[in-house]
């Protein structure tokens, strides 16, 4: 079985700040962590090798310094590593990104199963991996909060607000994973000693033969014209937790009681 | 001269750190508070193979080094630094006598399933009145045919009431003095082998220190440690390492102890401002952190010069030294910057200001290194 799973550096969420001046995120001094939903996805793939055998191969476009987090998927155990890296992919928004990640797919070729986390906390847009399958033209899950390959189709669980869906796709499919899906494994030193020795490839977009129109800027119908922070409140905030059902009941309470309904 | 970690050591700490955040620093309150051993860390770190750091592959080990080794023992005493002992004294004391001293089938025996985190291990070295001077044995081994007969007993061994394995020694010929002290590999099953109930001790009150007590315990000849009389050698080269372990166990405790001052002195409010507006506040955290860089920089020098087959023995107590000294400092600044809250159980650095006090006492005191340290200055 020969799985590709796509991962991403993210900005650690907790210490994300805005420049004042140029309204950009200020990424010098800022922690890089692989994003936690791809971490699933990888643990996913590790699982359906340890099961069926195979490889698994992980993909991730960025700058030469986004190789941190192929690096800690290789320490987790996969295979090997292809960092897409290419001036011209620079400025992309989720169309080109996800047309240039199917181009790596079509040439990593032999694929099974395309996995995803369902989202990247610094873009949070969810977008990229359906589209990748729809490049790519094989059948998507999204949201799967399990995930189990029986008899050539791979078989899912979406977790929909207060419903399950039970979801199966035949392979070669892509599929969106959520954080309940699995608890990831920790590198080891073992691997993260081996990974230095495994395959690692930097492809540009000439590699892959892209349409230069469809990259970068270029291949980017939609741009960010300003980010903004939200603005600051000095409110108490009082979270609940728990079920559905019960947080709604608590809510009501407080709300009676601070006379608001 | 090179400042700069390898992207394996880097990875491998920051691995360290994610756990160490993830699951260990949860579970530090309770277990000081109740004693328990972390049977279910120990078992995750393990598996992860942090026993194997510093060991080859060949016996399961990851050959990621010393340098990996400490920095792995610093991440976690950043949380908890009865993890980082009961880590150490598998990882290290307990099984560094065998890599170096062990025959092949000792190795293959014992070290490469502690390295695999299939078996836990500890040292046991001390007595009631072999303390510091650790040359006044009173363990006896007699053989008799195919074994030895051990008689005796050991205090203060950390990881007693969980390890398989222990490195221990006794005298087989007392009329050589510390050159009739020979080492033995005991397992935990062998008849005449008791242990009691932990000590209830200040800090690392989870590390499980118990009292080992040899009733005519038969060893096999196979697991003496080394040859006869060569005990006490291997007893005091394990140390040099371990002193290594413990400077970074104590480079970690600072380091927690910074981390906490620094969220809470940046949230806590005194007249009128954030306490770490005031410039006590500020030359103090600069003062403790400049102490912790410089015992990390002495910790890692240390570990550097044992990765690379250099000598380390005056590096590693230099080492103990000051990073122990620190830890004391730095953690008893931090009581003092939180006040009154820094003397509850509400915070941790309460709990890294009892833990720290052990490191300037266990694997050789401050004394004992300031010994080894002005030995060998006075020597040239």
């Amino acid at each position: 079985m020969k799985i590709v799973v796509f991962v991403k550096q993210v900005p650690n969420t907790d210490d994300v700040k805005l420049d004042p001046k140029t309204g950009n995120i200020r990424r010098e001094g800022v922690e890089s962590i692989l994003n936690p939903m791809d971490a699933n996805a990888v643990e996913a793939a590790l699982q359906l090798k340890e099961q069926f055998g195979g490889t698994v191969v992980a993909v991730s476009m960025g700058p030469p310094q986004a190789s941190y987090a192929l690096k800690k998927v290789l320490g987790m155990g996969c295979d090997e590593a292809y960092l897409l890296s290419d001036r011209a992919f620079g400025g992309a928004d989720t169309l080109a990104t996800s047309y240039t990640l199917a181009k790596a797919a079509e040439k990593i070729g032999d694929y099974d199963l395309l996995l995803f986390g369902r989202l990247a906390t610094d873009g949070d847009t969810a977008q990229t991996g359906p589209a990748v399958a729809a490049w790519l033209g094989v059948p998507q899950i999204t949201l799967a909060s399990t995930l189990t390959v029986e008899d050539g189709w791979v078989v899912c669980d979406r977790k929909l607000g207060g419903m399950r869906q039970r979801v199966r796709a035949k392979l070669p499919a892509a599929v969106t994973v959520t954080g309940d899906l699995n608890k990831p494994r920790y590198p080891t030193p073992i691997n993260i000693m081996k990974a230095s020795k495994k395959p690692f490839t930097t492809w540009g977009a000439a590699d892959m033969e892209c349409d230069p129109a469809k990259i970068g800027m270029p291949g980017s119908p939609s741009s960010t014209k300003e980010v903004l922070e939200p603005e600051k409140r000095s409110t108490d905030t009082k979270f609940f937790t728990g079920e559905m059902a019960d947080i709604a009941h608590e809510l009501v309470k407080t709300l009676e009681a601070e006379h608001l309904i | 001269m090179d400042f700069q970690f390898t992207e394996q050591q880097s990875m491998i700490r920051d691995m360290v750190r994610e756990f160490a955040e993830a699951e260990v620093k949860p579970l530090a309150k309770e277990i000081d508070e109740t004693e328990r051993f972390p049977i279910e860390n120990v078992k995750k770190m393990g598996e992860m193979g942090l026993n194997g750091l510093a060991y080859p592959e060949e016996y399961g080990g990851s050959g990621a080094g010393q340098v990996a080794y400490v920095l792995a023992v610093e991440e976690l005493a950043k949380v908890c630094a009865t993890t980082a002992i009961i880590l150490s004294a598998s990882a290290s004391l307990g099984s560094w006598p065998i890599y170096k001293f062990g025959t092949e089938e000792q190795k293959q025996k014992y070290l490469a399933p502690i390295c695999r985190g299939e078996k836990l291990s500890a040292f046991a070295l001390t007595e009631p009145s072999a303390g510091t001077d650790a040359s006044m044995q009173k363990s006896t081994a007699v053989l008799e045919g195919d074994h030895y007969v051990l008689n005796g007993g050991k205090i203060f061994i950390t990881n007693a009431t969980h390890a398989d394995v222990f490195i221990t020694f006794a005298m087989t010929d007392k009329s050589q003095g510390t050159k009739g002290i020979t080492a033995f590999i005991i397992e935990r099953g062998y008849e005449g082998l008791t242990i009691s109930e932990p000590e209830n001790k200040m800090g690392l009150r989870a590390s499980a220190t118990c009292e080992l007590t040899f009733d005519n315990m038969k060893v096999p000849v196979e697991n003496r440690l080394g040859a006869e009389g060569r005990g006490f050698n291997i007893a005091m080269a394990t140390l040099d390492g371990g002193r290594i372990g413990v400077a970074a166990q104590a480079v970690g405790i600072a380091q927690g102890a910074i981390d906490e001052t620094i969220k809470y002195t940046t949230q806590r409010i005194q007249f009128g401002k954030k306490i770490s507006q005031f410039q006590n506040t500020q030359f103090t955290l600069a003062d403790m952190q400049t102490r912790t860089d410089a015992a990390r920089l002495l910790m890692l020098k240390a570990a550097d010069a044992e990765e690379k087959g250099l000598p380390y023995t005056v590096l590693a107590a230099e080492a103990k030294l000051f990073a122990a000294e620190t830890a004391s400092y730095v953690t008893n600044r931090a009581v003092q910057l939180f006040g009154g809250y820094g003397y509850t159980k509400d915070f941790p650095v309460e709990r890294m200001m009892r833990d720290a006090k052990v490191t300037e006492i266990y694997e050789g005191t401050s004394e004992v290194q300031r010994m080894v340290i002005s030995g060998n200055m006075l020597r040239k």
